[in-house]
């Protein structure tokens, strides 16, 4: 299992690059500096505006990912956020400003919002939210959270960004509509529009189904057939599992209509997976499974992406997900915020980041910008494959009078969001 | 009439090489992609060689006296140096990590580099290669350029958004210039008194008083049917009358041209997809573009600012360096 591991990373990072030399060699083998250069410093210089910001998550139960190749994490998102203040640190520095994390992180049976109520009470009003819907909404509706400025992280929920919007919280996280559509645009850039699509049992996998439905009628395709799907993935070490699987997959995709790929919403990773290579009839998978619509990937090294994915493997000891790429883009929103401004309170960096001079950059060779009907950041999208980049929405010719990214997620005239003011 | 015209050519071919003789040029691209930098004689726009590098070749620095050809080869961590007569790798220079991009002093006994995974710019000597100094700057630095009178040297740093200003005596940084988004390129005019940084993402250049360190002018470009997010400042170089400026704007597939004493927007010269870096002929009458999508140079001609030609070169050429 580890020799196996081991292998994936080389083959991921190749080339000699510091990375792989770095994974491989015990993840510190980094030649020595001949002058010693500090790290980005820990503690605040004397009269230095310092800017606390409070990351809230919990430790849902999730389960195991299906693939063995993937790890069982037990810090994504908090890695992210803490290289990103180590990097607003680096700058600040620069200019007589200090960031610090001030973590909290309930346990699979405490209830967080208590825990975030009395970081507010006590001054804490900038909150990069590692939660669920009702955990956030929970936050984002407390009395003490008012003037609060709370960067959701984690959930791609549709209804967070329309009917259950709120004015204190920015979406940094793509929601489904967003993903569905960049998925959409590829697959009309390609010709491929007929869909099967395969759904799970999970709120979450309807609300996926539902940015699905959306995407076929936005971008012209057909949804041929919706079979939904009910799979225990139970454990996913067993002795002879894959006999079992060969057989179902085909079952479950067998006497189609003509289709061109099949679109899968399995967002708890309960079965989307075994489809790749075991469907009645041979076609490709897209969605939560195959060709990925995602914030961030291991396969993303564009727009000097390479750094990033090194400066967390360095840090981390293991590879960015999309959490931690997204709770690394909360912080970095504050950071810039506060550099650019030279103000830190709550207030101050809602009016700039929904200010036409704010932009943050994150890797994807645009700035990024909050959109001011339901705050949801307009970002390009990574259409992934499990081991490559395959292309990046929005695609060529799809046009749109202000931001070409406004043709993924919910645009002005579509929006739900009515924030009380 | 076949031995006629094979005479003709060949008288031609003689012709050129006389000409070749007396005012060629060789133009130095390198190919992120391909981990090699390509050589084209000037003259003939025909590639001399392709030499093999490290792996990522990127930025490219050519000593004063033209005889070394340094080539940041930022995953194998080092500084590959190739001898411009000979056109072979012929030394390797420790450069810290990820090297990115690079400039050296005047004099050429100093080389300056940006270190872009850690936050830091190291100083080798040209000669030993010894690290005289690691200075730390902003996250990812990229840009570098040396003072013409050799006093201090402006960093760029992409994601803290700042021009450094490092003293070369003291190796200190004494200013730190917040401009917008991703800078690039940091560029000094001709008579050596401003320097202007390009901004990619933030759509800008930030042009900054090296005595007062304070941003004396900020412009951007305005081109009809591009949209804004797709105008990104890269490379900047200037005319050898130092009155013009040419400004590669990456995604929008121009290099903008800059009346230097007005800031106001000449021309946008259409060249191919994401031109990154520039260079002038040593006549200051060509200037050549690495279009970094297309695979190719786009010579564009600085009397009538018409593109004239595009060669193919490696895959994802960078940058682009001519010697005399």
């Amino acid at each position: 299992m580890k020799r196996q591991r081991l292998l994936v990373l080389a083959k991921s990072v190749k080339s000699g690059s510091a990375a792989a030399l770095v994974l491989l060699g015990g993840w510190l083998a980094v030649a020595p500096p001949a002058v010693a250069i500090p790290e980005a410093p820990a503690e605040a210089a004397p009269g230095a505006l310092v800017t606390k910001v409070l990351y809230v998550a919990k430790r849902y139960p999730e389960p195991a990912p299906l693939s063995l190749l993937d790890k069982v994490l037990t810090d994504e998102g908090i890695q992210g956020a803490r290289l990103a203040i180590k990097e607003n640190n680096m700058t600040g520095r620069l200019v007589e400003q200090h960031f610090e994390l001030v973590e909290v992180v309930a346990k699979e049976t405490e209830d967080i919002v208590p825990m975030v109520k009395a970081q507010l009470a006590s001054g804490q009003g900038l909150i990069v939210a590692d939660l669920e819907p009702s955990d956030l909404l929970a936050v984002a509706d407390l009395p003490e959270a008012k003037g609060a400025v709370i960067f959701n992280v984690r959930s791609s929920s549709d209804e967070l960004r329309q009917q259950d919007c709120r004015l204190n919280v920015f979406h940094v996280i793509p929601n489904w509509a967003m993903r569905a559509d960049a998925l959409a645009q590829y697959l009309s850039w390609k010709k491929w529009r007929r869909w099967f699509v395969v759904y799970g049992t999970t709120p979450g996998d309807k609300e996926y189904l539902a940015a699905i439905r959306r995407a076929a009628q936005k971008f012209g395709a057909k949804i041929v057939l919706e079979r939904e799907y009910e799979f225990d993935a139970g454990s996913r070490r067993t002795d002879s599992g894959h006999q079992q699987i060969q057989t179902q997959m085909p079952l479950l995709t067998q006497g189609a209509p003509d289709y061109d790929v099949i679109f899968v919403s399995d967002v708890g990773e309960a079965f989307g997976d075994y489809l790749l290579f075991r469907t009645y009839e041979p076609r490709p998978v897209v969605g939560s499974q195959g060709l990925q619509a995602v914030a961030w990937h291991r396969s993303f090294e564009q727009y000097a992406g390479t750094q990033l994915q090194n400066r967390f493997e360095k840090q981390a000891k293991r590879f960015m997900t999309e959490r931690d790429f997204t709770s690394w883009l909360g912080v970095r929103v504050v950071g810039e915020a506060v550099t650019r401004t030279g103000k830190n309170k709550p207030n101050e960096i809602n009016a700039y980041i929904l200010s036409k001079d704010f932009e943050v950059a994150g890797f994807k060779g645009v700035g990024l910008t909050f959109r001011t009907w339901d705050h949801q950041m307009r970002q390009p999208i990574l259409l992934s494959g499990p081991r490559t980049l395959v292309s990046i929405s929005p695609q060529d010719g799809f046009l749109h009078q202000k931001f070409l990214t406004d043709t993924m997620g919910f645009d002005e005239p579509e929006t739900k969001c009515r924030f009380n003011k | 009439m076949m031995r006629f015209s094979a005479a003709a050519v060949l008288a031609a071919a003689v012709a050129s090489f006389d000409v070749q003789v007396a005012e060629a040029a060789t133009i130095f691209v390198s190919n992120e992609k391909d981990n090699t930098v390509t050589v084209i004689d000037s003259e003939t726009l025909k590639i001399v060689k392709t030499i093999p590098t490290g792996a990522r070749p990127r930025g490219m620095a050519l000593t004063p006296d033209f005889k070394e050809l340094l080539v940041c080869v930022g995953d194998d961590n080092r500084l590959d140096v190739v001898d411009t007569e000979t056109l072979e790798v012929v030394r390797t220079l420790e450069s810290g990590p990820d090297p990115e991009l690079l400039d050296v002093d005047p004099k050429g006994e100093r080389i300056y580099i940006a270190n872009e995974d850690e936050g830091y710019v190291t100083v080798l000597e040209r000669v030993s290669g010894k690290v005289l100094a690691e200075i730390p700057v902003g996250v990812e630095p990229e840009g570098m350029a040396v003072s013409p009178d050799n006093k201090f040297t402006v960093a760029t740093s992409e994601q803290t958004s700042m021009a450094h200003f490092i003293d070369n005596e003291t190796f200190k940084v004494t200013a730190n210039v917040l401009v917008d988004t991703r800078p690039r390129v940091a560029e000094f005019t001709r008579d050596g008194k401003l320097v202007w940084v390009s901004a990619e993402i933030g759509g800008t250049v930030a042009v900054i008083d090296p005595v007062s360190r304070k941003i004396i002018k900020k412009f951007g470009f305005e081109i009809p049917g591009v949209r804004r997010e797709l105008i990104q400042p890269m490379g900047i170089r200037f005319t050898k009358d130092g009155k013009t400026a040419f400004v590669a704007l990456s995604t929008a597939n121009r290099v903008a041209v800059v009346d230097v004493a007005s800031y106001a927007i000449k021309d946008y010269i259409l060249v191919g997809q994401r031109p990154w870096h520039m260079a002038l002929s040593p006549d200051g009458a060509k200037l050549y573009v690495a279009n970094g999508l297309t695979n190719d140079m786009t010579i564009v001609d600085v009397a009538t600012l018409k593109p004239e030609k595009s060669v193919p070169v490696g895959r994802l050429p960078w940058g682009v360096l001519v010697k005399p």
